[in-house]
C-alpha cells in the first residue's frame, strides 16, 4: 500500500516536473525566474497561506480532542490558563504575519520592468514592533514566573503526605513515609537483593520500619502530595501529565516536586471528555480484537506516571499506575499494605517470598 | 593559479573528487587550501551525512507509525537489527540518536555554516582567500575524520550509540546501561572530540578573515549581513564549543578511567558501582552551555543566507539593515545566557529556572524583529521568485511558526507539562531543523553558479523541490505539536504500552506519509544538485543581478579570486531599485548598484 502511494507521489513529482517545463516553452531557456515564474509561484504563495490555516483548522478539527483533559491538580488549572493565554497570542501572532509574509510574497510577484521601492528604514516602525513584544512577554515572563514560583515551592505546610518515588530501568516504585510521615535514610548501597531491601533502606533507621513500598501509587483526593524523586541507575522523568507535573529522577540526588490531586480516578472516568476518549480508544481496540490484534482488550481510564527521559531499551514501557480516592478507600488500601519492617521481619528466615516488591508491574 | 598540493595522493576513495572533470591534479582536490574547494568539500560532505541522517528518520518514523510491523527494508538496511523485519528497540533509539548528531553537527554546523563562511567570507569581504589557508584545509580533514568515525560507529558489534543526541549520563556512560554505551559511545565521543577541534579551526579563521581582510572601503557597516552572521557565529562557536570538548573529555575520564564527574550512587545490574560524588546535572550544564548556542550556530547563517537571498530577489534593500546586525548580536549576546531552559526540570534550583525564563524570553525580541524586517523587505518589492527566494520565504515561514511555539518551552511553568514530548520535537524541528536546512537550500540555489563555475540548477526541479518539501515540512511537524500535547514522551520506541495513546496512531500515520513524501522530494534536489553540476548550463556571471562582490569574479575559479587588483567598495550591499531625486535608477536601465560602483554625482549615501 506503501510502496504504491509513493509511486503515485514520484509520478505526480514526475508531472509536476512536466506542467512547469510546459509552461516555460516560450520564454528564454536561462535557469532565472522570469515572468512566468514569478507569477506561478505568487500564486502558490498564496495558496500555501491557503493551505498554512487549512492544516491549522484540520488539526485542531480533527486532533484538539486528543489533548490532555482538564488537569487534575490544584495548580493545573493556572497552568491551563496561562497555556490557554499563551495559544491566543500565538495563534493570533502566527495568523497575522503569515498572512503578511506569504500575501507580500503574492501581491509583490516580480514582473519585467516594475519598480521596487527603496525602502531601507524606518525607525518608527522599528521602534513599534521591539516594543510590543517587549510589552507581551513581560507580560508572560511575569504571570510565568509568579505561577512557577507558586508551583516548584515544596514546603511542608498543609500537612503534605510524603511519597518517594523511585525509578530504575525498567519500573517505577513508591514508597510512603508511614504513620509517622517520614521516610526512612536510603542509599543504593544498602540495597540487599536476596532480602528483597530493592530501595537501600537503612535497616537501622526507625523511621524506615513502617515505611510502605508499592508498585501503584495511591493518593487521598484534596491532600498536598510532596514527592522525592530517586533514581538508582541512570536518568528517569517522573511524567504524570494528567496532574501537569514533571520532574527527572538523578542519581546522586533527591529531587522534589509537590501538588495536591483534586479529582479522583471515579470522579475523572466521569468526564464528559474522559468519557469520549475512553469510548473511541476502545472502539479501535473492538476492531483489534475482531482483526486478532494485540493490545485489544478493553481500556479503563487510569492516571499513569510515565518515564520522559531516555533511559534506555524499555523506556517506551516504564509506567505506574496512579489511583486517586477518596482518603477512606486511601486508608482501608493503606491499612492492607505491609510495612517496610514486617517485610523485613517476614524476610529473616529464608530468602525473598514469591510476593516481593521486586516483581515488576506490566499494567 | 594551482594551489599548492600535496604529493602524496590520499588512496582511499574520497567522496567528491569523483564529480569534478578532467584536471589531471587529483590532490587539487583533496589537500585543497583554497577556499571555495573547501567550501565544496564541506558541502558535499555534509549533504552525504544529511542523506544519512533523512534516511535514518525516515526509518524510525515508519516504525513510529506502524509499531512492531515487519517491513523488508528494515532488515535490508538494518540487518541483525531487525530481525525478521522488525525492528528493535534499541537500534530504535540509535536511530535517533545518530540521526540528531548528525543533522545537528554534520549537516546544519558543518554543511551549512563551513560551506557558506568558506564560500562566502573571502568572496564577499573582498579577500584573495581565508586568512589561514592551511588551518582552513586542517579544518575540513578534521571534520571529514570526524564524519568517516561517526559512520565507522555504524557498524560496532554492540551497535552506535544510542542516549539520544544529548547523551546525557549515566545512561552514556554505563556500558550495563544500555549497549549502545560501549564502542559506539566512546566511538561517538572520540568523533566529536575531533569535530570540535575542526569547528574552532574553521570558526577561529573566520574571525581573523573578517576583521583583518577586508578590502578597502568594506568597513564593518557595509559588510552584507550573511558575513555579519557568519562573523558572530563563529565568535559563538569559540566561545561555547571549548565547553563541550570539556563535558565530552570529562564523560570519557568517568567511562574509561573511573573518573566521578557526573556519576555518583548507582546500582545497577545487581551491583553497586564506587562512583560517588559526581552530578549528572553538571553535565547537562557543560552541555547545553554549548547545546543552546548551537541552535543559534545552525541558525544565525541560515538567517544570514535568506537576508542576502531575500533582498537580491525583492530588488529592495534589507529593511533595517542595522537592526538586523543588532538582532544577530543580540541573540548571539543572549544565545550563551539561556541554556537553563532545556533543564527546568532536572532538579536545578528553581529559582535559577526563573533567571532562564527571564533570559528565554528577551531572546524572543530580536527575533521578532528579525522577522517583521523580513516581511518589510518583501513590501512593495519585485519578487523574483527563484528556487532560493522561496526557500527564504519558506525559511521565515517556519522560523515564525516553530519560534512561537518557544514561547511555551521557554515558560518555565508551561514547559513542565511540554517538556521532553513531542511538542519539543515540533518546535524545534520548524525553527531550527526546517529553518534551517531552508537556509541551505536557499544558499546552494543562490550561489551554485558560484561554486560550479557558472552552472545553474535547473529551477523547475527547484520548484518541485521548494513545494513538496513546504507542504510535508508542515505536514509533519503541524500535527506533530497536537501529539506532544496529548503527553506523548518523545524517544518512545513505540506507543502501544498506553492505551491513551491507541488513537493518536493515526497521526503518527499521517505524519510519516508526509516524511516519507518528503524525502523523496529531496532526491529531485540530489538529481538536480548532481546533473547542473555535470550538465548544467552556464548562465550570466552575475545572474541574479546581485551587489556583493562575489559576482564580479570570474566564473572560472581562480587561486586568489579576483585577476587583477581587488575590487574596491564604495557603497553597502542593498542598493536595490535606488532611485535619484528624478525617481530614475541611479545606473540607468539597471535596478542595482554593485558595491564596486563609486557614488554618483549628487547621490546621497542612503544605507542605514
Amino acid at each position: 500500500m506503501i510502496f504504491i502511494v509513493l509511486v503515485l507521489v514520484g509520478i505526480a513529482i514526475w508531472q509536476m516536473t512536466k506542467i512547469f517545463e510546459l509552461t516555460q516553452l516560450k520564454t528564454e531557456s536561462a535557469q532565472i525566474a522570469n515572468d512566468t515564474d514569478n507569477k506561478n509561484n505568487g500564486y502558490m504563495l498564496f495558496a500555501f497561506l491557503i493551505f498554512i490555516y487549512g492544516i491549522t483548522i484540520f488539526s485542531f478539527w480533527k486532533y484538539a480532542k486528543f489533548l490532555l483533559p482538564e488537569a487534575a491538580s490544584e495548580h493545573g488549572a493556572d497552568y491551563d490558563y496561562l497555556m490557554l493565554v499563551s495559544f491566543v497570542i500565538i495563534f493570533f501572532v502566527q495568523t497575522v504575519t503569515q498572512a503578511l509574509l506569504h500575501y507580500f510574497g503574492y501581491k509583490y510577484r516580480g514582473e519585467k520592468g516594475k519598480k521596487a521601492l527603496f525602502y531601507a528604514d524606518n525607525d518608527r516602525l522599528e521602534f513599534i514592533w521591539t516594543i510590543i513584544p517587549v510589552i507581551v512577554l513581560a507580560g508572560l515572563i511575569l504571570w510565568g514566573l509568579y505561577t512557577w514560583t507558586n508551583i516548584m515551592d515544596v514546603n511542608d505546610e498543609d500537612d503534605p503526605l510524603i511519597v518517594e518515588l523511585y525509578a530504575q530501568q525498567f519500573n517505577w516504585t513508591a514508597r510512603y513515609g508511614g504513620t509517622d510521615n517520614v521516610l526512612g535514610a536510603a542509599n543504593v548501597r544498602m540495597i540487599d537483593i536476596d532480602r528483597a531491601n530493592v530501595l537501600g533502606l537503612d535497616e537501622a533507621d526507625t523511621y524506615a520500619a513502617d515505611d510502605v513500598i508499592v508498585k501503584e501509587l495511591h493518593l487521598p483526593v484534596g491532600r498536598k502530595v510532596n514527592f522525592k524523586m530517586r533514581s538508582q541507575d541512570v536518568l528517569h522523568s517522573a511524567y504524570m501529565p494528567h496532574f501537569r507535573a514533571q520532574m527527572n529522577c538523578v542519581p546522586g540526588m533527591t529531587t522534589e516536586f509537590s501538588f495536591t490531586p483534586i479529582k479522583t480516578t471515579a470522579e475523572m472516568r466521569q468526564d464528559a471528555d474522559v468519557v469520549d476518549k475512553v469510548n473511541r480508544t476502545n472502539a479501535i481496540r473492538a476492531e483489534r480484537a475482531a482483526n486478532g490484534e494485540d493490545n485489544s482488550d478493553p481500556w479503563e481510564f487510569d492516571y499513569i506516571l510515565l518515564c520522559n527521559k531516555i533511559c534506555g531499551k524499555s523506556h517506551y514501557n516504564m509506567q505506574m499506575k496512579i489511583i486517586v480516592e477518596t482518603q477512606e478507600e486511601y486508608d482501608a488500601w493503606m491499612a492492607s499494605q505491609q510495612t517496610f519492617g514486617q517485610m523485613m521481619a517476614g524476610n529473616e528466615p529464608e530468602e525473598a517470598p514469591a510476593d516481593s516488591v521486586a516483581v515488576i508491574d506490566e499494567d | 593559479m594551482s594551489v599548492t598540493a600535496h604529493a602524496n595522493v590520499d588512496d582511499h576513495a574520497h567522496d567528491d573528487h569523483h564529480h569534478h572533470h578532467k584536471e589531471t591534479f587529483v590532490t587539487k582536490y583533496i589537500f585543497s587550501q583554497d577556499h571555495k574547494m573547501i567550501a565544496k568539500q564541506y558541502l558535499i560532505t555534509g549533504l552525504i551525512m544529511g542523506f544519512i541522517g533523512i534516511a535514518m528518520s525516515l526509518l524510525f518514523r515508519m516504525q513510529l507509525a506502524w509499531p512492531g510491523e515487519s517491513f523488508p527494508i528494515f532488515e535490508a538496511v538494518l540487518g541483525k537489527w531487525a530481525p525478521d523485519g522488525v525492528m528493535d528497540a534499541d537500534i530504535y533509539l540509535a536511530l535517533v540518536t545518530i540521526h540528531g548528531t548528525i543533522m545537528v553537527f554534520f549537516v546544519l554546523t558543518a554543511g551549512l555554516s563551513g560551506t557558506f563562511s568558506n564560500l562566502l567570507i573571502p568572496l564577499q569581504i573582498g579577500a584573495r582567500d581565508m586568512a589561514s589557508g592551511f588551518l582552513n584545509m586542517l579544518s575540513y580533514w578534521m571534520f571529514f575524520m570526524s564524519s568517516v568515525i561517526m559512520v565507522l560507529s555504524l557498524f560496532v558489534e554492540a551497535g552506535p550509540a544510542a542516549a539520544g543526541w544529548t547523551i546525557y549520563p549515566p545512561l552514556s556512560a554505563l556500558p550495563m546501561a544500555q549497549p549502545g554505551s560501549g564502542m559506539g559511545m566512546t566511538l561517538w565521543l572520540v568523533s566529536m572530540a575531533i569535530f570540535i577541534a575542526s569547528s574552532l579551526l574553521g570558526s577561529l579563521n573566520y574571525i581573523v578573515t573578517v576583521i583583518n581582510l577586508r578590502t578597502k572601503g568594506m568597513s564593518m557597516t557595509r559588510l552584507p549581513l550573511t558575513i555579519w552572521a557568519f562573523f558572530v557565529t563563529a565568535i559563538i562557536g569559540v566561545i561555547s564549543f571549548p565547553v563541550l570538548l570539556s563535558a565530552a573529555l570529562l564523560l570519557i575520564m568517568d567511562r574509561s578511567f573511573g573518573t566521578s564527574f557526573f556519576l555518583s550512587d548507582i546500582f545497577i545490574q545487581g551491583e553497586v558501582l564506587h562512583y560517588q560524588g559526581g552530578s549528572p546535572v553538571l553535565y547537562e550544564h557543560l552541555f547545553w552551555f554549548l547545546g543552546h548556542p548551537e541552535v543559534y550556530i545552525v541558525l544565525l547563517p541560515a538567517l544570514g543566507i535568506t537576508s542576502e537571498v531575500m533582498s537580491t530577489n525583492a530588488r529592495k534593500p534589507i529593511f533595517g539593515y542595522r537592526a538586523m546586525v543588532a538582532s544577530i548580536i543580540a541573540i548571539a549576546f543572549l544565545s550563551t545566557i539561556v541554556w537553563g531552559h532545556h533543564m527546568f526540570i532536572s532538579g536545578m534550583n528553581p529559582f535559577l529556572g526563573s533567571v532562564f525564563t527571564f533570559t528565554t524570553l528577551l531572546i524572543a525580541i530580536p527575533s521578532a524583529v528579525k522577522a517583521f524586517n523580513y516581511i518589510t523587505t518583501l513590501w512593495k518589492g519585485n519578487l523574483q521568485l527563484n528556487p532560493a527566494m522561496l526557500f527564504s520565504i519558506g525559511l521565515v515561514s517556519t522560523f515564525i511558526t516553530g519560534g512561537l511555539t518557544g514561547i511555551i518551552l521557554g515558560d518555565s511553568t508551561l514547559d513542565i507539562n511540554v517538556h521532553d514530548t513531542y511538542f519539543v520535537v515540533a518546535h524545534f524541528h520548524l525553527v531550527m531543523g526546517i529553518s534551517a536546512l531552508y537556509g541551505l537550500f536557499a544558499g546552494v540555489y543562490h550561489w551554485f553558479p558560484k561554486m560550479f563555475e557558472g552552472k545553474m540548477m535547473n529551477k523547475n526541479l527547484g520548484y518541485v523541490h521548494f513545494w513538496v518539501t513546504a507542504v510535508c515540512a508542515y505536514g509533519v511537524f503541524f500535527p506533530m505539536h497536537f501529539v506532544g500535547m496529548a503527553g506523548v514522551p518523545r524517544r518512545y520506541y513505540e506507543n502501544t504500552a498506553f492505551p491513551m495513546f491507541d488513537e493518536l496512531t493515526d497521526v503518527q500515520i499521517l505524519m510519516t506519509v508526509f516524511a516519507l513524501i518528503a524525502g523523496l522530494a529531496q532526491l529531485v534536489f540530489v538529481y538536480n544538485f548532481i546533473s547542473s553540476i555535470f550538465y548544467g548550463k552556464k548562465g550570466p556571471q552575475n545572474p541574479w543581478k546581485s551587489n556583493t562582490l562575489e559576482w564580479t569574479t570570474p566564473q572560472k575559479h581562480m587561486h586568489g579570486n579576483w585577476p587583477g587588483a581587488i575590487p574596491e567598495v564604495h557603497r553597502w550591499a542593498y542598493d536595490y531599485s535606488k532611485v535619484d531625486e528624478n525617481g530614475e535608477y541611479i545606473i540607468p536601465g539597471q535596478d542595482f548598484v554593485p558595491q564596486t560602483v563609486p557614488l554618483q554625482k549628487d547621490e546621497e549615501e542612503l544605507n542605514h
